[in-house]
C-alpha cells in the first residue's frame, strides 16, 4: 500500500486495475501501468493485447468498466472527455497518420498550437509574431520548413507522420502517446523518427506503442509488454525479450 | 480584431461576387421602375420577383454549404429553417392585413375567424411589430437549430444518422404545420398579404426594394460566411469535416464548433425564408416537405460545395432550369432533376465551381512541380546527412 | 301492425304447411301492378307469408324502385336500364325476357313507409333462408333495429337453427328485442344477462336505450351489466389497440425489411427504397390487369402470381441501380443518398408517365376480404394475412442470411471485404445481388401494401422516412432489431393515437425517435466495440 502511494507521488500517468470489455470480450483485464514525468516508455504486445484500447482510455475515447486512471496524481481522466484531456496536456498520435489533408502544413500546425480553443477566440484569432516563430521552430524540428505551404495531402507517408508529431508538439503536451510511429516508414525515416522522439522526450513524457523491435532497441528505453489486456513483463528491452512468457506470447509467434 | 475578421473575408472572388450581386440588386429594380413598359430593357415585375426568389434560394443554398461543405454535416432539414423564417415573416404580414380580411376582424386573421377562434394565440402576439417579427426570423430557426444541434452533436450523432434525423425533424414539422389547431393556417398556410411596413406588397416599388434586400442580404451573408470560413475557426471547421477525431484530440470542443455553425446557418436560412415570403405571396406547410430540403442539397452540389460562390450559382442555375422545364416540358422536369442528382454525384462531385477551381489549381501545381521536385531532393539530402551522423 | 302480425302468423303457418310455400308467388307479384299503397302493403305481407326465398329479388327491386309492369299485359318485371329502354327480368325465375321501350312499361310507385314494410318482411324471410350467410345477416339486421314484433319470428327461427354461430346471434337479437316487448320481468332479466354475456360496444347502447322503458326493478341489473360490459370492453379495446399496433408494425416491418439489408447490412442509403415498394405494388396491378383480361378465374391467385413477378422486377431494377450508380459511390454514403434520391425521382416520373398520376385500382382476392370477430374485437383478414406475410418474409430472410452460402458470402463481404475477396468471393457480385435481394424484398412488400394502401406513384414516398426510422431505431445491421423496432413503433403509434390523434401521435413518435437516437446513436440493438467507432 505504502509503495503504491509512493509511486503515485511522482507519477505523471497512473493506471490501476483498469478493465474494459466489449460484448463479453475483455479488451483490458486489470491493467496497471505508471509513467513518470520526463520518461520515454515503449509498449509492445501482440495484436489484440489492448494497446490501442489503453490509449483510448487514457485519452477519454473509451470509458473503463472499472479501475483508476489518474493524470498528475490528482485528475481523474475517466471523468473527462477527449477535448478536456487534450487541454490538460495529453497528446495522441494515431496509428494511421491523421492530419488535415485539405490544409497546408502551416495551417495544420497553426490549428494545433496551444491557444484558446473557444468558438469566438478562433473566429477572431490573428497570427501573432510569437505564434509565427513557434510554428517556424516546429517546422524546423520536423524537417518540413521547405514544404510549409504544401497541402498535407501531398506529403509522403513519412512526412505525414512527422507533421502529426509536429502538431502534437505545437499542442505542448506533458504526455505524448504515439501509436506505431514508424509503421510504413523507410529505414532512413525510421532512424530519423527515433532521433526525433528522443529529442521530444527531453522536455516531456512519451509513450510509444510499436511492433518494430529494431526501432525499440534504437530508442533504448524501458519496455512494457502487454498481452490479453494486462502487463506481461516490464524492464529493459533485453530483460523483456528474454522473458519466457514474452517469448511464448509475442516474440515466439 | 473585428476588422481583421471582416477584412479576411474580402478575398478577390468574394469581392467580385458581392460586386456583381449588388450591381444586379440595383440594376434590376432600376430597369423595372425607370424604363417604360414597352422598352426592350424593361424587366417586368413578375420576372424581378422570380429572380428575387432565386436569390432567396441562393441564400438558403449558401447556408447549407456552410454546414455541409465546410463542416461535413449534411442537413436534410434546412428547408425547415427556411420555412420557419418564412412563417415568422408571414405572421407579420398577416397581422398587417388588419380588418381588410374577408371577415373583417381587426385582430384575428381570416383562418382563425373561420375556425371560430375567439382570441389571438399567445405565440401570435408581437408579430404586428416589424422589429419583433424580424428578430423572430432569426431567433426561431436559430433556437430550433440550437436545441436540435445541442442534443445531436453532444451525443455525436454523425454522418447519415444525422441526415436522417434532420429529415425526420422537417417531416415532423410538416405534419405539425398541416394541423389547423397549430394556429398557422393549416393546409393553406398564410397568404393574401396586403402591406409590409405600410407599403403594398403588390406594388412595383415594394417588389423592387424586396429584390434589392434579397441581393443585399445574400451579399452580407456571403461576406459573413467568407469571414467565418477564412478565420482560424473556419480552418477548424474543415478539420472537423476531414478528421473529426483529430480536432477533438487537439483539444477543440467539436460539439460547440458544429453547434455554432449550425445555428448561424439556420439563421441565414431563416432570413432567406423571410425574404422569400413577401415576394411569392404565400407560405404553406409544403415548404417543410423533405423533398424540398433535399433539392437544396442538389443546388449546392451542382454549384460546388465548400466554395461559397458555387451554391449561389447552383441555386440560380437549377431553379432557372426548373422554371424553364416546368413551363415548357413539365413531364421532363423530374427526369432532369433526377438525372442531375445522379450526374453530379457521379461525374461532378466537386460541382461546377469546385471543378473549375480544381482545374486552375492543377495548372498551378504543374508549375510548382519543379520546385517540389527540388525540395524533395533537399529533404532526402538532409535525411541522409543526419542518418550519417 | 296488424298486417305484420298477420304476415308472421302466415310465416309460422308456412312452416307447419310446407306445401303452402310451394305456391307460385308470381300472381301476388303481378297484383302489385295495379295496387295502391295500402293494397301493396297487404301484398308484401302475403309475399312474406309465403316464406319463399324466391320473392326476395322482387321485394328488393321494389324497394330500390326497379319494379315495372308492362302496360300491354300488366305483368310485373324487374327492369334494368339498357340502351334507351329496359331489360325486363322475370321477378321469380330471374330470367331475362327481353327488352322493352321506355314508354311500354310503368314504374311501380314506392314510398318510405312501404320500404320499411319491405325491410321488416325481408328480415323475416331471410331469417329462414337456407343460406347460412343470409340468416346471419338477417339476425344482425334485427340486432341493429330490434323490435318486439320480431320476437316470435326469432323464436321460431332459433328453434329451427342448427348452426351455432347463427343461433348465438339470433339469441342475442331475441334478447335485445325482448327488452321492448311486454314479456315478464324474469324473462327480461335473463335477456339482460344474455346481452351482457355477448358484450360489445352495441350492447351498452342497447341497454342504455332500453333502461328508460324498463321496469324500475330491473335498473340494478342493467347498471351491473353495463359496468361489467365496460370493464370487459376496456380489455378488448386494449387488445384491439395492440392488434392495430401489430398490424401497423407489420406494415412498417414490410417496408423496412428490404432497407435493413441495403442500409443495415451494406450501409447504402437507398432513398429509392420506397420506389421499389411502389414498383412492387404496380407489378401487382399489372398482374391483376392481365389476369382480369385473360383468366378471370385465377383472380384469387393474383397475389401469389404477383409475388415472384414483383420480386424479379424490383430485383432487376435494383441490380441495374447498383451496377449503374451505387457501385461507383461505395464509401461515400452521403453521395449515395443524393444519387439514389435522383433515381427515386426518375422512377416516380416513369411510373407517372406510364400509368398516370392517379390511384390504380388493385383488387383484394376473396380470401383477403372480410373480417371475423374475436371476442370484443374485429380482425380483418387482410391485416391478418399481412402480419403473417411480413413475419414469414422476415423468417425467410433470416434463413437466407444464416444458412445459405449466399448469406455466408454476404456476411463475409460486409465484415471484411479485403479478406473475403482474397478468399475468392467475387465481392462486386455479392454487392450487386445483396442490393438486388434488398430491392426484391421491397418489391414483395409492395405486393402486400397494394392491398391496404393507394397504389399511386407517390406510394413509396410515404414509407421511406418511416422505414429509415425503423432501421435506425432498431439498430443498423441487425434484422432482429428491425423486427422489434417495427413492431414496437407500430404499437406505440396506435397507443398514442386515441389520446392525441393520428397526426400528433406520429409527430410524437418522430420526436421520440430523434431523442432516442441522441441517447443511443446506434439504435436498440447496437453493435458495440472498438471497430464500430473507428
Amino acid at each position: 500500500m505504502n509503495m503504491i502511494s509512493e509511486a503515485r507521488q511522482k507519477s505523471l500517468l497512473y493506471l490501476e486495475n483498469v478493465s474494459v470489455s466489449f460484448d463479453g470480450f475483455k479488451a483490458l483485464n486489470s491493467l496497471s501501468f505508471v509513467v513518470e514525468p520526463g520518461e520515454l516508455r515503449a509498449i509492445i504486445g501482440p495484436n489484440g493485447a489492448g494497446k490501442t484500447t489503453m490509449m483510448d482510455i487514457i485519452t477519454g475515447k473509451t470509458r473503463p468498466d472499472a479501475g483508476t486512471v489518474l493524470f498528475e496524481d490528482t485528475i481523474d481522466l475517466t471523468r473527462q472527455d477527449e477535448a478536456d484531456i487534450a487541454q490538460l496536456g495529453i497528446g495522441r498520435k494515431f496509428q494511421k497518420p491523421t492530419v488535415f489533408e485539405s490544409h497546408t502544413v502551416w495551417d495544420n500546425l497553426e490549428l494545433a498550437l496551444n491557444r484558446s480553443r473557444g468558438v469566438f477566440a478562433t473566429l477572431f484569432y490573428t497570427l501573432s509574431a510569437e505564434d509565427k516563430a513557434r510554428i517556424e521552430e516546429i517546422l524546423e524540428t520536423i524537417r518540413l520548413t521547405h514544404r510549409r505551404q504544401e497541402y498535407a495531402a501531398n506529403l509522403s507517408h513519412g512526412q505525414k507522420q512527422w507533421l502529426e508529431i509536429g502538431m502534437l508538439l505545437a499542442q505542448e503536451p506533458k504526455l505524448l502517446l504515439v501509436d506505431e510511429p514508424v509503421a510504413g516508414m523507410t529505414d532512413a525515416e525510421t532512424a530519423e523518427t527515433a532521433v526525433l522522439l528522443k529529442e521530444i522526450a527531453k522536455t516531456r513524457s512519451v509513450v510509444v506503442v510499436e511492433h518494430d523491435m529494431g526501432f525499440i532497441r534504437e530508442l533504448g528505453v524501458k519496455v512494457t509488454c502487454l498481452a490479453e489486456g494486462s502487463v506481461l513483463a516490464e524492464g529493459s528491452i533485453d530483460f523483456v525479450s528474454n522473458d519466457p512468457k514474452v517469448i511464448e506470447n509475442y516474440l515466439g509467434r | 480584431m473585428i476588422s481583421g475578421f471582416v477584412f479576411r473575408a474580402l478575398e478577390g472572388r468574394i469581392v467580385a461576387a458581392v460586386g456583381i450581386l449588388l450591381a444586379i440588386g440595383i440594376l434590376v429594380p432600376a430597369l423595372n421602375l425607370l424604363t417604360p413598359a414597352d422598352s426592350a430593357l424593361h424587366i417586368p415585375t413578375y420576372v424581378m420577383s422570380l429572380f428575387g426568389k432565386y436569390l432567396c434560394y441562393a441564400l438558403l443554398a449558401l447556408a447549407l454549404d456552410l454546414v455541409w461543405g465546410y463542416c461535413g454535416i449534411l442537413s436534410l432539414g434546412h428547408g425547415a429553417f427556411f420555412a420557419l423564417g418564412g412563417y415568422a415573416m408571414g405572421m407579420y404580414l398577416m397581422r398587417q392585413i388588419g380588418s381588410r380580411g374577408v371577415y373583417g376582424n381587426p385582430v384575428l386573421p381570416d383562418f382563425m375567424v373561420f375556425l371560430n377562434w375567439k382570441e389571438l394565440p399567445w405565440f401570435w402576439h408581437g408579430f404586428d411589430w416589424f422589429v419583433f417579427a424580424m428578430l423572430m426570423v432569426l431567433v426561431v430557426p436559430g433556437l430550433l437549430a440550437f436545441v436540435f444541434g445541442w442534443f445531436a452533436f453532444r451525443s455525436r450523432v454523425n454522418g447519415v444518422y444525422l441526415s436522417i434525423i434532420t429529415q425526420a425533424m422537417t417531416y415532423a414539422l410538416l405534419l405539425a404545420f398541416f394541423r389547423n389547431d397549430m394556429g398557422f393556417g393549416g393546409n393553406n398556410g398564410l397568404t393574401d398579404f396586403k402591406d409590409i411596413l405600410g407599403f403594398s406588397v403588390q406594388a412595383d416599388g415594394t417588389r423592387a426594394v424586396l429584390f434589392f434586400m434579397s441581393a443585399l442580404m445574400l451579399s452580407l451573408c456571403l461576406i459573413l460566411a467568407s469571414a467565418i470560413v477564412r478565420s482560424k475557426f473556419g480552418k477548424v471547421l474543415v478539420g472537423v469535416r476531414d478528421a473529426e477525431s483529430r480536432v477533438r484530440f487537439l483539444g477543440f470542443r467539436v460539439e460547440n464548433i458544429k453547434l455554432f455553425t449550425f445555428v448561424v446557418s439556420a439563421m441565414m436560412a431563416g432570413i432567406a425564408g423571410a425574404l422569400f415570403v413577401p415576394q411569392v405571396g404565400i407560405i404553406n406547410p409544403g415548404e417543410f416537405a423533405p423533398a424540398n430540403s433535399i433539392e437544396v442539397v442538389v443546388w449546392t452540389a451542382v454549384g460546388g460545395r465548400g466554395t461559397l460562390i458555387g451554391p449561389i450559382i447552383g441555386a440560380i442555375l437549377v431553379n432557372g432550369g426548373k422554371s424553364f422545364f416546368t413551363g415548357a416540358f413539365p413531364e421532363i422536369w423530374l427526369f432532369a432533376l433526377g438525372g442531375l442528382f445522379i450526374a453530379v454525384t457521379l461525374f461532378l462531385p466537386k460541382g461546377i465551381v469546385g471543378t473549375v477551381q480544381h482545374g486552375l489549381k492543377a495548372r498551378q501545381a504543374l508549375k510548382a512541380a519543379a520546385d517540389a521536385e527540388k525540395g524533395r531532393g533537399d529533404a532526402a539530402a538532409v535525411t541522409q546527412a543526419q542518418a550519417a551522423e | 301492425m296488424l298486417i305484420r302480425l298477420f304476415s308472421l302468423i302466415f310465416l309460422v303457418l308456412s312452416f307447419a304447411a310446407p306445401s303452402f310455400a310451394q305456391n307460385d308467388p308470381k300472381p301476388l307479384i303481378d297484383a302489385l301492378a295495379k295496387a295502391d299503397f295500402g293494397e301493396a302493403e297487404k301484398l308484401i305481407g302475403q309475399l312474406a307469408a309465403t316464406g319463399d326465398a324466391r320473392v326476395v329479388p322482387a321485394l328488393n327491386a321494389f324497394s330500390e324502385g326497379d319494379l315495372y309492369f308492362r302496360k300491354s299485359d300488366n305483368l310485373v318485371f324487374i327492369g334494368k336500364a339498357a340502351g334507351s329502354g329496359y331489360e325486363l327480368i322475370d321477378p321469380v325465375t330471374g330470367v331475362s325476357v327481353g327488352q322493352a321501350a321506355k314508354n311500354a312499361v310503368t314504374k311501380i310507385k314506392i314510398n318510405n313507409s312501404l320500404r320499411r314494410v319491405i325491410r321488416s318482411a325481408m328480415g323475416g324471410l331471410t331469417l329462414m333462408s337456407p343460406d347460412r350467410g343470409v340468416r346471419l345477416q338477417a339476425a344482425d339486421a334485427v340486432l341493429r333495429s330490434p323490435s318486439a314484433e320480431n320476437l316470435e319470428l326469432l323464436e321460431t327461427a332459433i328453434a329451427k337453427e342448427t348452426d351455432r354461430e347463427v343461433k348465438a346471434r339470433m339469441e342475442e337479437a331475441r334478447a335485445v328485442s325482448l327488452l321492448s316487448s311486454d314479456r315478464s320481468i324474469d324473462e327480461k332479466r335473463a335477456a339482460i344477462q344474455t346481452i351482457k354475456n355477448y358484450g360489445g360496444r352495441n350492447a351498452i347502447g342497447i341497454l342504455m336505450g332500453a333502461s328508460a322503458a324498463l321496469d324500475p326493478s330491473l335498473k340494478g341489473d342493467v347498471d351491473a351489466a353495463i359496468a361489467s360490459i365496460e370493464s370487459g370492453q376496456r380489455l378488448w379495446d386494449m387488445a384491439q389497440n395492440v392488434w392495430y399496433g401489430l398490424s401497423l408494425g407489420s406494415v412498417l416491418l414490410l417496408a423496412a425489411i428490404g432497407l435493413a439489408i441495403t442500409f443495415g447490412v451494406m450501409g447504402i442509403i437507398n432513398m429509392a427504397h420506397g420506389e421499389m415498394v411502389m414498383l412492387g405494388a404496380y407489378s401487382t396491378f399489372v398482374v391483376q390487369q392481365v389476369i382480369r383480361e385473360n383468366a378471370p378465374g385465377l383472380f384469387d391467385w393474383s397475389l401469389a402470381i404477383a409475388l415472384p413477378v414483383a420480386f424479379l422486377v424490383t430485383g432487376a431494377v435494383g441490380l441495374v441501380i447498383e451496377r449503374g450508380v451505387i457501385r461507383f459511390l461505395y464509401g461515400r454514403p452521403l453521395e449515395t443518398l443524393l444519387a439514389t434520391w435522383g433515381v427515386s425521382l426518375i422512377l416516380q416520373q416513369t411510373i407517372r408517365s406510364i400509368f398516370g398520376p392517379t390511384n390504380q385500382e388493385v383488387g383484394n382476392p376473396s380470401w383477403m376480404s372480410g373480417s371475423f370477430p374475436v371476442g370484443g374485437m374485429t380482425i380483418t383478414w387482410n391485416r391478418l394475412w399481412i402480419i403473417a406475410f411480413s413475419l414469414s418474409i422476415f423468417v425467410a430472410l433470416l434463413v437466407v442470411m444464416k444458412k445459405s452460402s449466399f448469406g455466408l458470402n454476404m456476411r463475409a463481404v460486409t465484415q471484411n471485404r479485403r479478406m473475403a475477396s482474397s478468399m475468392g468471393i467475387r465481392t462486386p457480385w455479392v454487392d450487386a445481388f445483396t442490393f438486388a435481394l434488398g430491392s426484391g424484398i421491397a418489391g414483395i412488400a409492395g405486393v402486400a401494401l397494394s392491398q391496404i394502401d393507394n397504389v399511386s406513384p407517390n406510394l413509396g414516398q410515404s414509407y421511406i422516412i418511416d422505414s429509415f426510422m425503423v432501421v435506425v431505431f432498431g439498430g443498423v445491421g441487425n434484422l432482429w432489431g428491425t423486427l422489434v423496432g417495427a413492431l414496437s413503433l407500430g404499437v406505440l403509434n396506435k397507443f398514442l393515437e386515441p389520446s392525441v390523434g393520428a397526426v400528433l401521435g406520429k409527430i410524437l413518435v418522430l420526436v421520440l425517435i430523434i431523442l432516442f437516437i441522441q441517447k443511443r446513436p446506434r439504435g436498440l440493438f447496437a453493435l458495440k466495440g472498438r471497430a464500430v467507432d473507428a
